[in-house]
């Protein structure tokens, strides 16, 4: 008795799941096509109205009035997405003039006023410099490399560093966590690290966070030399290219190989630039592929003056 | 199942519990542990409100003591794998008392791992940014996976074959407080030891075994190729995998002899855990020793041989540098002088053992150090125009207080499972000395 009412009973489950299923997928199906048929029918009124819009592609198009939806993005929003795309169509690249660097600093002081930086932080560094005994030594201007094959890019868990199209290395301290395992797959040593409350956090507080200035700076995240990409968005040079007195700094788009002295104004052929004067990267045998070209210290405009400054006995 | 056997297991079980009782030794030791462990987090709310400036980091040594104390606990988690998993499958059978000994170790250490690694976060508040925008690419995406894996498979590996222990407990466990015997009924999962949850519970051990394996020679691997990966002198090196997992048995060793060596003397339990035990352990600890002596070997002479500039100047620094003090003193005290006296008989017993024990421990946690710091201290360009301190470091006494925090936590884990919980297996030695079938219910 019981075995013949089991399968029954099994029976008249699996048909009332067939019927349950049926009926809810017409609903689901029904209702849909209700929904899509509302929506079909708002976009049909129209005010008759019609407003010229431009593109993002630069094509002229009328839009009724009624349609158009207003968007509107927080500055940091905007200065986030902007950030990460980057400028499309451009390599930018730079070039050190060694011959001419009399550590005059000018690019530094720029750069530290512009990315709001310690005296003792450094975006840009000049070291002086000596390959073995025997040769001299050099003043050296040592930025963010921009690697092509960055070491800083493989190893960031979050994706806060990244690689952006047109050629710099960026930091978002809206998300880095802070690891600083960029600042320890460096060669370079181009990274810092805001170990305390930064410089003028308090004065920054309301602006909107901008990635290619990376500022306001954060504690507890990292900076480094951005290749000044909120001014190249402005179509101007970086800060310490344009701040230099002794035309070391050539900037430029690999692209159009062509690249503007800081200081001159003058505009190079890069690559001629970089084979007449037997231009070099700085440790590429790290296969970083760096963005940043070096022109030996050969005939320099100046005696090599060794320098020391006062931060060097002080304690951070 | 004879009166005499009854007898005998009783007894078996007595002197294995009888360390379970939290008595006013206990109250007073977690009291000490818990004010300790207070003022240390008080440092690690300074280091929160300030910045992590308050260590003796800067820009050129980015990594301190909180880097190196990770791969210290990560390396002596390390030592449950080798013992449950690999001389446990291969059948070696002295191990069954210290089994799970190994497994608390494998726990707290790997549980405290991770909190380890938050301390050194500039942004512990976006510590979800891993899971959210987690970039596959990055090792350390790897390593927290690992060690989150190595944390649950070790706890199941020290609660499954606990069960049937507990269930033992439950029936024979009398004079303790009642939370606890009520804590045993739910966590034994009403366990009845019918053979076919004998089954279901040898299969599922099996596969923890069979998968803590590469697990734990995963995390240790992942955790070597932070530094590996990257083209510093000193870290830029082939064989780091190895070299870290033979150095984790190392330390994990040392760890376990200390622990045993403690429980024997607190819980009474030198009839379960004899000098046999010491001195095999001894034997294994000396062949752990031996094949990390001969990595290090590799590691440095290999790259002494050629001397490659960055390679020279790290090597200088290690050998006759500012580091070199504390660089012989870790591989004369912390391993050749520990191996060579570990090769005499009498060096294996209890008490020298665990002497010897305790100096390769420090030696392992500096070892640590040396493999972390010194080599940021020399990075490919020179460091100009900074101020003094970022030229070197010294780990601040904030620092210091956030890693003893790491160690009391360890310490605390260890005293609860230790005081709640049988640290012997009572079933496994048990059968093993006849007193109960394989199948058997009590």
């Amino acid at each position: 008795m019981m075995q013949e009412d089991l399968p029954k009973k099994k029976d008249s489950r699996r048909s009332f799941l067939k019927k349950f299923g049926l009926v809810s997928a017409g609903f689901v199906a029904g209702s849909a096509a209700i929904f899509s048929a509302f929506n079909f029918e708002k976009g049909k009124e129209r005010s008759g109205k019609k407003t010229k819009l431009l593109t993002q592609d630069n094509k002229l198009v009328e839009v009724d009035t009624l349609s158009m939806e207003f968007i509107e993005k927080s500055p940091l929003d905007t200065n986030q997405e902007q950030g990460r795309e980057g400028l499309k169509g451009k390599k930018w690249v730079m070039v050190v003039d060694l011959s001419k660097c009399k550590n005059a600093r000018k690019c530094i002081s720029a750069c530290q006023h512009a990315h709001h930086l310690q005296p003792y932080q450094y975006h840009m560094n000049t070291l002086q410099m000596q390959d073995s005994e025997k040769t001299a030594f050099y003043n050296i201007p040592k930025s963010c490399q921009h690697c092509d094959n960055p070491p800083c890019v493989s190893v960031c868990p979050v994706d806060a560093t990244f690689k952006r199209q047109d050629g710099p290395v960026l930091i978002d301290n809206e998300r880095c966590i802070g690891c600083r395992f960029c600042m320890a797959a460096c060669p370079y040593s181009a990274r810092i690290f805001q170990w305390f409350e930064p410089k003028d956090a308090e004065a920054d507080k309301n602006l909107a966070y901008n990635v290619e200035l990376n500022v306001p700076q954060k504690k507890g995240t990292i900076s480094k030399c951005l290749f000044s990409a909120d001014r190249l968005r402005e179509d101007k040079l970086p800060y310490c290219v344009s701040a230099c007195p002794n035309g070391v700094y050539y900037f430029g788009d690999e692209n159009e190989d062509a690249v503007t002295n800081g200081t001159t104004k003058e505009t190079a052929r890069l690559s001629e630039l970089l084979k007449n004067n037997a231009g070099y990267q700085l440790m590429e045998e790290l296969g970083t592929k760096p963005r940043v070209y070096y022109l030996p210290p050969k005939n320099r405009t100046a005696p090599f003056t060794p320098s020391v400054d006062e931060i060097e006995s002080s304690t951070v | 199942m004879t009166t005499q056997n009854n007898t005998a297991f009783d007894k078996l079980f007595q002197d294995l519990t009888f360390h379970i009782r939290l008595n006013k030794a206990f109250h007073i030791w977690m009291a000490i542990l818990t004010v300790s462990l207070f003022a240390c987090l008080y440092a690690y709310y300074i280091q929160l409100s300030t910045g992590l400036g308050v260590t003796g980091m800067r820009d050129y040594v980015t990594w301190g003591i909180y880097i190196s104390n990770f791969v210290f606990f990560v390396a002596t988690s390390l030592i449950g794998m080798l013992l449950s998993a690999v001389l446990g499958m291969i059948g070696i059978k002295w191990i069954t008392p210290i089994t799970r000994i190994a497994e608390i170790i494998a726990v707290a250490f790997a549980a405290v791992a991770g909190l380890v690694i938050v301390s050194d976060m500039g942004r512990p508040d976006r510590l979800a940014n891993v899971f959210i925008c987690g970039r596959f690419q990055s090792p350390i995406l790897w390593d927290v996976t690992v060690v989150t894996v190595y944390f649950l498979i070790s706890l199941l590996l020290l609660y499954i074959p606990m069960i049937p222990d507990l269930a033992i407990c439950i029936g024979k466990l009398n004079n303790r407080p009642g939370w606890l015997k009520k804590a045993y009924e739910i966590i034994s999962l009403n366990w009845k030891d019918s053979p076919e949850q004998n089954a279901i519970i040898k299969k599922c051990v099996r596969v923890l075994l069979l998968l803590v394996i590469p697990t734990a020679l995963s995390i240790h691997t992942v955790t070597s190729w932070l530094f590996a990966v990257n083209s510093r002198a000193g870290w830029d090196s082939t064989i780091f995998g190895p070299y870290f997992v033979s150095g984790a048995f190392v330390a994990g060793c040392a760890a376990v002899i200390i622990l045993m060596f403690f429980f024997v003397k607190n819980y009474k339990l030198q009839d379960y855990i004899t000098e046999k035990h010491f001195s095999n352990m001894g034997k294994l600890f000396v062949l752990m020793a031996l094949i990390y002596l001969y990595f290090n070997i590799n590691e440095f002479l290999v790259p002494g041989y050629k001397l490659k500039r960055a390679d020279a100047v790290h090597l200088n620094d290690l050998f006759a540098g500012e580091n070199a003090g504390l660089f012989w003193a870790i591989q004369l005290g912390g391993l050749i002088i520990p191996i060579i006296l570990m090769l005499f008989r009498k060096m294996r017993k209890a008490t020298p053992l665990m002497f010897i024990a305790i100096a390769v421990l420090v030696g392992s946690w500096l070892k640590r150090y040396i493999i972390v710091v010194p080599t940021m201290e020399h990075p490919f360009l020179p460091m100009q125009h900074v101020p003094m301190n970022f030229k070197t470091y010294t780990p601040t006494l904030i620092e210091l207080a956030i890693t003893a925090a790491s160690f009391i936590m360890v310490i605390m884990i260890i005293t609860v499972l230790s005081k709640l919980f049988p640290v012997i297996p009572i079933k496994e030695v048990a059968q093993e000395k006849g007193l109960l079938d394989e199948n058997s219910s009590n």
